[in-house]
This record gives structure tokens, sequence and C-alpha cells, in this order.
């Protein structure tokens, strides 16, 4: 066990926990932060996508020991209330069906678009494809980035 | 006008009372229509009379509906209340829609959120909002002195023309309450909805992308451990001892044990499947803890023995043998051909297909094949159990709650009232969470940690512990004769454990000299439903096999179909056929026209197929270019018949999410198995179809009904995978016959 002070969406927190334990459980049950979800564990689905500074990362394979003090943004704190334009368009399209992948792909949508602003369908593609959507959202989704973009 | 009765026997489904804040209270059943066949009555569970949906309305006008069906990804969560409010006539804006709460005696709920709910509960939904409307007019009609009669209503208010006087729904909703139910309500015109046909959003979006806590992998309680097991690595073995000394010691980690899931004395229900009863079992304070234990145990493993065992099916008793034997897919296969090539058990049979056989011209003979497929809702498998000296809360993603309470009541040996289990927002179904064998090992993991604990699967532990899609195979055989007509047809499929035929669909009836068979092949694997169980196989293979007689006949493959279909609108061949031809028909017209079907096509290769499954009609076109040796789906067209749309845009989202999930699966998606072990166990080995595969558009379009809806979870999906193959076919000149069309690296055509 060891102490971390992390940066979590703008607030210092503190945790006792074992240096490899995944960011993905420190914030969900350390923290309960659980809008950051597990779908793999193995950097395969994206549904633990969440931001260390300005880069979309797997959280199920980020040991709390090598985030220092670089700022992670989680899905809870993407927004003050809901309203990120990547937040508001996936409203407007009505993306999500079961919904559990969704805070994933939006995480990652939303760190895409910050380094990539007027993406094309195949830029959208290749930067969402590590996003699995069992349900099948996918045109939603880059439907739902366009209109971010575009904004 | 429709009259429906709200009683039925003298026994109500209805029930008020004056909310304690003042307002009403309207209990209604929410799948119990009260318009049953004699036969669905005999079926009726007594269950269907007990309340378990709840509708609101308060002083202030606010209406809440409260839903016992969870989601699970497929919108009935907003287009059930949807049906309400439309009888209700309000306004959507002041309707707020509430999960049913948790520990409460008055709710029952059955088979939940499967694509058959809108069907089932299209009548009761009408119903409860009609009757509460009639008590508002009603109580109105009092208030102002007026002929029921000659009272209105719109967006929750009450209007009398003549006195010009009107009045909120909340103001007389406490003295429609003291009202007597009424027992017999009118429900609205079609022509006159204001709601159902228009699209509403999804009345959790705001906090699935706010990241809010509403899946059952986000439930926890005060002192909650995290469990989760080890199960035998291979199908065909069971755990013969545990070393558990290392794990044991291991920080976090509370106990380690092995469970059995269900008492030798008990009588399995068909919910009850389990691949693996016997397992170890790791508690500990953290996932990440328990995931670290469970790799130092040392369990051994021993074969098992050959089992018979029998399940009640909906009241049907079904032994099934299972062998004991380690199989691979290999001998799948193998054992597949084998079963193809000796004659079937024969399920229906017209004319005489032996001799149209015999007196062909021409003989088209094909064989189709698909693997066992697993689940892979993104949310694995979990539950939460609390379980104490005299009752057991339950918490958790699981469509048949109320078929686990009585598994979870016989296993701990508690009273049936005494167990509540409560549905969180489900990620994903696709038939895994029909079968809740977890729900009882996380009330025995409770009952014996005396402590509430969260049972968590790893996605490797999910994938590989499945009630998977079984493996099939199909023959299919055409007759021509010397003037090119079709004179016989022969089915004859099978599969591992079951078969994927319905012997009286479509072709039967369009053609003189039919015959269809089945086979099955025992297996220790474990199988379940699977989003449009064996119509997600056979449609395919169906519609494919068309496509090569439509050729070999030199016709377009929708004027073959649709000459077959109209063959058996006029003059329908035998008994029993299980499909109305003219909204087959209606499908294919519908898809032919929207899709330019026969004209220029930008260079894309077309295929199309249709199928009826789950009470819903549904015809595809899809449109494919290769891109180096890789099928690009340029588009998808999409005519469905699945009677009246409640909430287009929901309904439409479902569809591509069909489409979707059925080309993904036909290309790329396999489970396999060596020596009974699954080798696939996470998304590295078991391919899911992706962004950039994904189809670039899809248009979906509904024929205009006024027929009861239908669901429209399942229906899309089976024929889209003949659309695709016959697709293929037009780009790179071969036929596919074997699931999945594309694995690995490699190149088609
Ligand atoms: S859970 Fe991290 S990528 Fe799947
Ligand atoms: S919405 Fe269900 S997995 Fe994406």
């Amino acid at each position: 066990m060891a102490i971390f002070n992390l940066n979590i969406n703008g607030k210092k927190q503190e945790v006792d926990v074992d240096p490899a334990t995944p960011m993905l459980w420190v914030l969900r049950e350390h923290l309960d932060l659980v809008g950051t979800k597990y779908g793999c564990g193995i950097a395969q689905c994206g549904a633990c996508t969440i931001h260390l500074g300005d880069i979309a990362m797997r959280s199920c394979v980020l040991p709390v020991s090598q985030v220092g003090n670089q700022k992670i943004t989680t899905i809870e704190g993407l927004s003050e209330n809901g309203d990120h334009p990547v937040q508001k368009a996936w409203l407007e399209h009505d993306v999500p069906q079961c919904g559990y992948c969704q805070a994933g792909q939006i995480m990652n949508a939303t760190a895409f678009l910050k380094a990539n602003p007027k993406p094309g369908d195949a830029e959208i593609e290749a930067a969402m494809n590590g996003n699995i959507c069992r349900c099948g959202t996918y045109i939603r989704i880059k439907a739902a980035i366009h209109t971010a973009a575009s904004k | 006008m429709t009259l429906v009765k709200t009683t039925y026997n003298r026994r109500s489904f209805l029930k008020t009372s004056v909310l304690a804040g003042g307002g009403m209270m309207l209990g209604f059943s929410w799948l119990a229509s009260c318009t049953p066949t004699p036969e669905e009555v005999l079926n009726m569970p007594k269950e269907w009379f007990n309340i378990n949906g709840f509708l609101k309305i308060g002083e202030n006008g606010v209406v809440t509906i409260m839903s016992p069906n969870p989601e699970i990804g497929q919108n009935v969560k907003t287009s059930m209340p949807m049906i309400v409010a439309e009888e209700l006539d309000v306004d959507w804006k002041n309707v707020i829609v509430e999960q049913a709460p948790l520990n409460t005696d008055v709710f029952t709920r059955q088979l939940a959120g499967g694509s058959q709910s809108i069907r089932q509960g299209w009548q009761s939904l009408r119903m409860a909002g009609a009757t509460a409307r009639q008590m508002l007019v009603e109580a109105a009609a009092q208030q102002w002195q007026v002929p029921v009669a000659e009272i209105t209503t719109a967006a929750g208010i009450l209007y009398h023309e003549k006195s010009s006087k009107s009045i909120n729904y909340g103001e007389v909703a406490s003295a429609a309450a003291a009202l007597s139910v009424p027992e017999e309500v009118q429900l609205k015109d079609l022509k006159d909805f204001k709601i159902i046909g228009t699209s509403r959003k999804n009345v959790d979006a705001k906090k699935i992308v706010t990241g809010q806590p509403l899946f059952g992998l986000d439930y926890r309680s005060e002192g909650m451990l995290i469990a989760m097991i080890v199960h035998p690595p291979a199908f065909g073995l069971k755990i013969k001892s545990l070393d558990d000394s290392a794990a044991r010691n291991m920080p976090g980690i509370k106990d380690v044990f092995t469970i059995k899931t269900y008492n030798d004395d008990y009588e399995l229900q068909w919910s009850d499947t389990s691949a693996f009863p016997e397992m170890a079992v790791v508690v500990g304070n953290t996932t990440w803890e328990v995931m670290n234990a469970k790799k130092a145990l040392r369990p051994e493993w021993e074969p098992i023995a050959p089992k018979r065992t029998e399940a009640d099916v909906f009241g049907r008793k079904v032994v099934t043998i299972t062998p004991a034997e380690l199989e691979s897919s290999e001998m799948h296969t193998a054992k597949m051909a084998e079963m193809a090539a000796k004659p079937g058990n024969v399920l229906r049979k017209d004319g005489d297909p032996e001799a149209a056989f015999k007196r062909a011209a021409r003989i088209i003979e094909r064989h189709y094949t698909a693997p066992f497929l697993a689940h892979n809702t993104l949310e694995p498998m979990n539950f939460f159990a609390h379980v104490t000296e005299d009752k057991a809360e339950l918490a958790g993603p699981i469509q048949t709650p109320e078929f686990m309470e009585k598994s979870v009541a016989a296993r701990l040996g508690l009273p049936l009232e005494n167990i509540d289990i409560q549905m969180t927002r489900q990620g994903g179904g696709f038939g895994r969470r029909l079968y809740g064998h977890f729900v009882v090992e996380a009330a025995i993991i409770s009952q014996k940690m005396k402590a509430p604990v969260k049972l968590v699967y790893t996605r490797e532990d999910d994938m590989t512990f499945g009630s998977y899609r079984p493996a099939y195979h199909v023959t299919y055989r055409a007759a021509l004769d010397a003037e090119n007509k079709l004179i016989g047809f022969h089915v004859k499929a099978g599969g591992i454990p079951e078969s994927p035929i319905a012997a009286n669909r479509f072709p039967a009836g369009s053609v003189d000299n039919y015959l269809a068979e089945d086979w099955t092949i025992p297996s220790n694997i474990s199988v379940g439903a699977w989003r449009a169980p064996r119509s997600n196989f056979i449609a395919g293979a169906e519609q494919a096999f068309l496509d090569e007689v439509a050729e070999a006949l030199g016709k377009d493959p929708i004027d073959f179909r649709l000459e077959l279909l109209q063959r058996a609108q006029d003059q329908p061949v035998g008994e029993n056929n299980d499909y109305e031809a003219a909204r087959y028909a209606g499908v294919l017209k519908l898809v032919k026209e929207k899709s330019g079907w026969g004209q220029q096509s930008g260079g894309a290769h077309r295929g199309v197929a249709a199928y009826f499954c789950h009470n819903s009609y549904v015809a595809t076109v899809v449109d494919i270019a290769m891109e180096s040796g890789r099928p690009v789906i340029q588009k998808v067209y999409c005519a469905v018949d699945c009677g009246i749309v409640v909430n287009p845009d929901a309904a439409i989202n479902l569809a591509e999410g069909g489409v979707v999930d059925g080309i993904g699966h036909a290309l790329y998606s396999a489970m396999t198995f060596k020596e009974g072990v699954p080798q696939q166990s996470n998304f590295d080995k078991y391919r899911l179809i992706r962004h950039s595969e994904a189809p670039k558009a899809i248009e979906v379009h509904f024929v205009k009904s006024d027929i009861d809806p239908t669901g429209l979870g399942e229906p899309v999906n089976p024929p889209i995978i003949g659309a695709l193959a016959n697709a293929l076919y037009k780009a790179t000149g071969k036929r596919v016959y074997d699931q999945p069309f594309f694995t690995g690296n490699q190149s088609l055509g």
C-alpha cells in the first residue's frame, strides 16, 4: 500500500492503495466515481477511457503509481452540468442504447476533437476504433462527433 | 373507437387511491391486457392481475409513471410510458418516468425488458392511461354539474366548452381518486395520437452522458465486499480440489471457498441454465485485490460424468443428456456434416417432395454453417446480494427476476416472499441476462459471508462462462424442372445442441412439394437465447439460398420472392403457414422502392433479403464495395413492418443496432473450442465489429400500419446476414457459406 495524491476533476484526492492498482478501480471503488466503466481490463474496449492531461487513456491498464501529478478528468468532471458540446451532441442525436459504453465513447471523442477539431469521417473512424459499442450505435456516435465539431 | 374492459372475471386490472399529499394514484398491471384470447387466459399467471405499474397525478398536474421494466437498451423505459401518457392525454413535458422502487411488496415482475415488452404492454398501458383520464373527466363533470359527454381533454387540461370552463388534471386528481374505477373505458382513435408516433428522447440519456450510477456494476452499499469466481477452464471439467493457501493470505482477501449453485434435489428451471454449477469463490475488499488473489488459486479439475437433467421449461418437462467429453470445434464441424448427411426427423411435408426431386431437371444443394457466439454484453455479469438470517435483498441486471427469486428462495431455504430482487439498468442483454445463475451465486456468497456482497465477473469469466448461441448447420435443396420452375424445396437443419428450424415459415406455403427435417447433437457446452434465437442463423442461410435459386432461374431476387409470396397468398400450400404473405411482400416492395433497386447503384454491389420473425417483418438491401479485399458497407436500407411505431427515432436507433450487430457477427465473430476450452476469452481474440467496419449509412423505413406494435429488438438482425452474403457474392463472384465470413487478416474474393 502507498499513498497517492491525485488531481481528479480539479480536486485533490488522497488514496492509500497498492501502487499497481489500475486507475479504473481507484476511481470506481476508492473515489466512488463509477461513470468510468469496466469492459475488458486489457485496453481493448475503451469503456474505461479517461483523460490524463488532454490525452485519452485506458484507465484499466494505467497503474495509479504512473499518474504522478498529471490532471485526471473523468466523465463526471467533463463539464459542470453535462453541457460539454460533445455531451450535448450526444443528447441531440439520442445516441445511447444500453448506454454502458457511452462514457468511454464521449471521453475518447472529446480528447480527439481537442486534437483534431474538424475531423473527416475516416479520421473519426480511426480515432474511435478502440471503443466498442456492443449495441451498435456507431453511426450516431459519428454523427454526434460531427455535430460537436461544428459548434 | 375501441372500448376495453378493465376487469376480467370480476377481477380488476386497476386500483386507485388518493395520494398522501393530494392527487391521484392509479395502480395497474403493466403487461396484462384484458382482451386475451381464451388460450392466453389459461396461460396467464395469476401475478398478471397484480399491480406492478403506477401512475401518479400530483395536484400540480405533474404526472409520474413508475415502470417495473428495467432498461436494457431497447428504450422501453421511454416508449412504454409514452403509451400511458398518450391515452391519459397529457403533455409529455409534464411526465416524469421513474423505475419502480426497491423493497416493495406490491411490485411483481415477469420477464422484463425483452423485445416483446411493447407488444405485451400495449393494451394494458393504453387502458391504464385511458382509465385515469376517464376518472378525471367524471370528477370534473361532477364538480361542474355537467354531463360527462360534454367534457373534452387536451394536454392535461379538462374543458367544458359550453360554459368556457377549464381545469388542470391536478386540481381534480384527488376527487377523481375517490371515484370507483370504470368497468369499461374508451381508447383513442389512432388518428388522434399526439405522442405515439412522435420521436421522444431517452429519459435516461442525460444520466448516461454524465456518468451517473445506473448499472448493476455501479451498485454499492455500506460494508459491501467484492466476490469473484474461478470456474473450470473447460466444458467437461469440474472442480476436484482447491489449494487456496497462497490466495488466502493476500492483502484484502476475506475468504476463499467453493460453492454449489443448486441443491441436488432441486428441479432446475430453464432460467437456471449454468455451464458450471460448482466453482471456487474469492471474497475481498476490492476488485483489484480479488482479481490478484484469483490468479494465486491452485484448483485441480477433473472430468465430469455424463448427466441427465430435467428442467421445467414453461410447464413442460425437458430432459437433457449432457455428454462428458471435452469437445472441440473441429469435432463439432465433422459431427454436424455427418448428421446432415443422414435423414432427419420430418417436421413438415407438403405434396411429394421425393418425386419432385426425382423428376427435377436440376437440383441445387447448399450447406451453411455458423459457430457458437458469446453474448458479450458490454457490462459483464454481476449481482449484489445482502442475505441475512431471514431475508435476501438483491440488486442488479437480470431479465428474469420472478424466476430467479424462486431459485434463490429454494437455495437459501427462505420463504419466497422474503426474497427481493431490484433491477438496475442493464449494460446490454441480447438474451444473456435471462439466465441468472450469477444471482444465486451472489446470494450464496453473501449468506456465507454474512455481509453484503457484489459478485463481479471479469470479461474472461463472462466470455468463457456463457449461455452461447448454438452452432448450426443447414442443408437446402431446390428442385427445378425443365421449364425452369421451382417444384420442390427441402430444408434440413440441425445444431449443437438444438436445431434452428422453423418448419412453417416461408418458403413453406409457397412451394407444392416441401420437406422440412431437423436433427440435433448433444453437447456439454451451455447454450441459451441469443438475440433473435435460431432466426439469427437460419434467416441468413435461407435468404442466401433463395438468392442462388433466383439466379439459377434467371430471375431478379426480389421478383422471385414476390412471386413465391403471391403464390402463398393466393393458393397457400399446406396448413399452419405462420406468416402473412401480404405483409412479407410489403416490406420487400418498400425496400425495393427506397433503395432504387434495379437502378444504377453507383458502383456498389447489392444484396437483398427479407425475413419474418418475432412478429415483425423486415427486408434489407445492402450496398458494399471491396477495398483491398475487405468489405466496406456503404449503405443499408431497411424496410420494417412492426405495426404501429411508438417512438420512431428510438426504433430507428434500435434497427441501426440490429443491422450493425448482424453484419458484425456474420463477418467477424466466433466462439471456438479446443478440448472443451473456449478459445476466445476477451476482445483481443473475440472480434466484435468496430467503428471503421460499421455501415457508413443506414436508412430505416417503416410500413405505415394500424396494427398493434410488435418488437424491434430482434427481427432486424436476422435478414441482414442474408443480404450481406448476397452482396458479398456480387462483389467477389464467390458465395460465402460459413460464418464468420471474414476471419483474421484474410481477404475475400
Ligand atoms: S476496460 Fe479498459 S479498455 Fe476495456
Ligand atoms: S450503447 Fe450499449 S454498448 Fe454502447
